[in-house]
């Protein structure tokens, strides 16, 4: 029962994955695809994180797990809005 | 089944090995190299080393990622053309293709190995990474934090005359109420308290000084990258002290086994967990402190023009 | 082909990989991450090798370890002469390599 959580889960963030690849290579300028990749990469790694959350045991991996999700999540924002700024200084400057 | 996932890891990681060679563009390789060492991380998991998986992602792909980044913006300062990129040489990739094969063939020729029946005698700490690396060849983790500090030496020596009064590093523009400044007031506790548990944890799990030595270096990167705390000078004297805290408490150790008879960084075996463990805590500081001296660079000044 | 195999295999040829860039990269810091590329490659084959008997054997373990710690240091301080080479020459590639050299 578990393993189906975590095999549909895991499934359901790697098509978010998929997405976002598909549009980080299609699209036409920095914007876009990062827009793409960091909508789809963190809902898709969230997803992720949920289907690992039927494999472990006890409250603290869970946590963890959980912990490791908000870090990227944090690190990812911040690092989308920084390379959005640079790329707009880029093309007005 | 995990055998397929061995093959697609490796593929995987051949494929960012060439793309990092062989992509356009320095900026394109060095990402690829980051993520080649994210794929290495995997791969010594896989290998049931973790805690050569935690150094790798820490160090080898974490901090050597952002020393590269830091040069290559660093180097686009100074030098206004991008090198083209080279032809394909021949006699060289041939060359490297017999370099493999000998490797491989190397592998195969090497005589079985002998399964191994015993285990590590005690040794104080339940992790035998660190108790081979702190207790049994403790000689060589001495002397690695001496050559850490002598490759900052090293560093420091490519500082101007100019500027040897300055802080180290590039001085950093950053927003006051921006996205950086709030990353650099956000994760450092957090990566703080990582990192104090990774060395703390390191006795009986992986872990160890070196990766939450690590982890320490990069949140106060981080800090100082969001200009919440300004790099040091050079001749402060309080973080010359942190510098060298590590090789000395590993040496008065040392030399603290010599004289109670039990020999030269000889650990005897009452006190071998409690003296790792400040061995250990000295190193994490040391290791910490001349990791962010080593990304920092020397002494720069503002822009001459 | 066992996976160790593989992991051995992908060793060798990341250090070939590596070597080929060492040589053939004419921007000097595309060479430094090459050295590193050679570095880890090696790392994993030497990994491979002490996973070999069965049980993971920690010696070489804190041997890579160590070698991971040493090879960052050994980047910083390529990374530091580079920029002061940049900085008094003006280029990013050796002399000998200017001009189709």
């Amino acid at each position: 029962m578990a393993d189906i959580a975590t095999i549909a889960f895991t499934g359901l963030g790697l098509c978010f994955f998929i997405a976002g690849t598909i549009g980080l290579l299609r699209f036409p300028d920095v914007f876009t695809r990062l827009h793409a990749l960091t909508k789809a990469d963190n809902l898709g790694l969230g997803f992720i994180t949920l289907g690992m959350l039927f494999q472990v045991e006890g409250w603290r991996e869970m946590a963890l797990l959980v912990l490791i999700w908000a870090l990227t999540l944090l690190a990812a924002g911040t690092v989308s809005q920084l390379i959005a700024r640079a790329a707009l200084k880029d093309r007005s400057g | 089944m995990t055998w397929a996932f061995d093959a697609a890891l490796c593929a995987l990681i051949l494929g960012v090995a060439f793309a990092t060679v062989l992509g356009r563009g320095v900026f394109r390789s060095i990402v690829f190299f980051i993520v080649y060492g994210l794929l290495m991380a995997v791969a010594w998991v896989r290998l049931d080393a973790v805690d050569v998986a935690l150094a790798e992602a820490a160090i080898g792909a974490g901090l050597t990622g952002v020393l590269f980044l830091t040069a290559f913006g660093r180097l686009a300062r100074n030098v206004s053309d991008d090198a083209a990129p080279g032809r394909f040489h021949l006699p060289a990739a041939l060359a490297c293709g017999g370099l493999t094969g000998a490797l491989a063939w190397a592998w195969f020729a090497m005589p079985a190995p002998v399964r191994r029946e015993w285990e590590l005698p005690p040794a104080g700490v339940e992790n035998p990474v660190t108790a081979v690396l702190l207790n049994f060849r403790a000689w060589d983790t001495l002397l690695e934090s001496i050559v850490l500090l002598a490759a900052l030496i090293g560093l420091w020596m490519m500082a101007r005359d100019g500027d040897w009064g300055n802080r180290l590093g590039l001085p950093q523009h950053v927003r006051p109420g921006g996205v950086m400044a709030g990353f650099g007031r956000l994760l450092p506790p957090v990566g703080f308290l990582v990192g104090v548990y990774l060395v703390y944890v390191g006795a009986d799990q992986p872990g160890g000084a070196f990766q939450g030595g690590t982890v320490l270096a990069a949140v106060g990167l981080v800090a100082a990258m969001a200009g919440l705390v300004r790099p040091p000078r050079i001749a402060a004297h309080r973080w010359r002290v942190a510098l060298v805290a590590g090789p000395s408490v590993f040496l008065v150790a040392g030399l603290a086994g010599a004289v109670l008879g039990a020999g030269f960084l000889t650990l005897p075996e009452p006190v071998a967990g409690t003296a790792i463990f400040v061995i250990e805590v000295g190193l994490a500081i040391s290791i910490a402190v001349t990791l962010v001296f080593l990304v920092l660079g020397p002494p720069e000044g503002e822009r001459r023009e | 082909m066992s996976a160790l195999t593989l992991y051995a295999l992908t060793g060798s040829a990341a250090i070939g990989i590596g070597f080929y860039g060492l040589i053939a990269a004419r921007h000097l810091l595309r060479r430094i991450v090459a050295f590193n590329l050679i570095g880890s490659g090696l790392f994993l084959f030497f990994g491979a090798t002490g996973a070999r008997g069965g049980a993971a054997d920690p010696v070489p373990q804190a041997l890579i370890i160590t070698g991971i710690v040493v090879a960052l240091s050994a980047s910083a301080l390529a990374v530091g002469l580079l920029v002061a080479h940049a900085r008094v020459a003006g280029r990013v590639v050796l002399p000998e390599e200017e001009d189709g050299g």
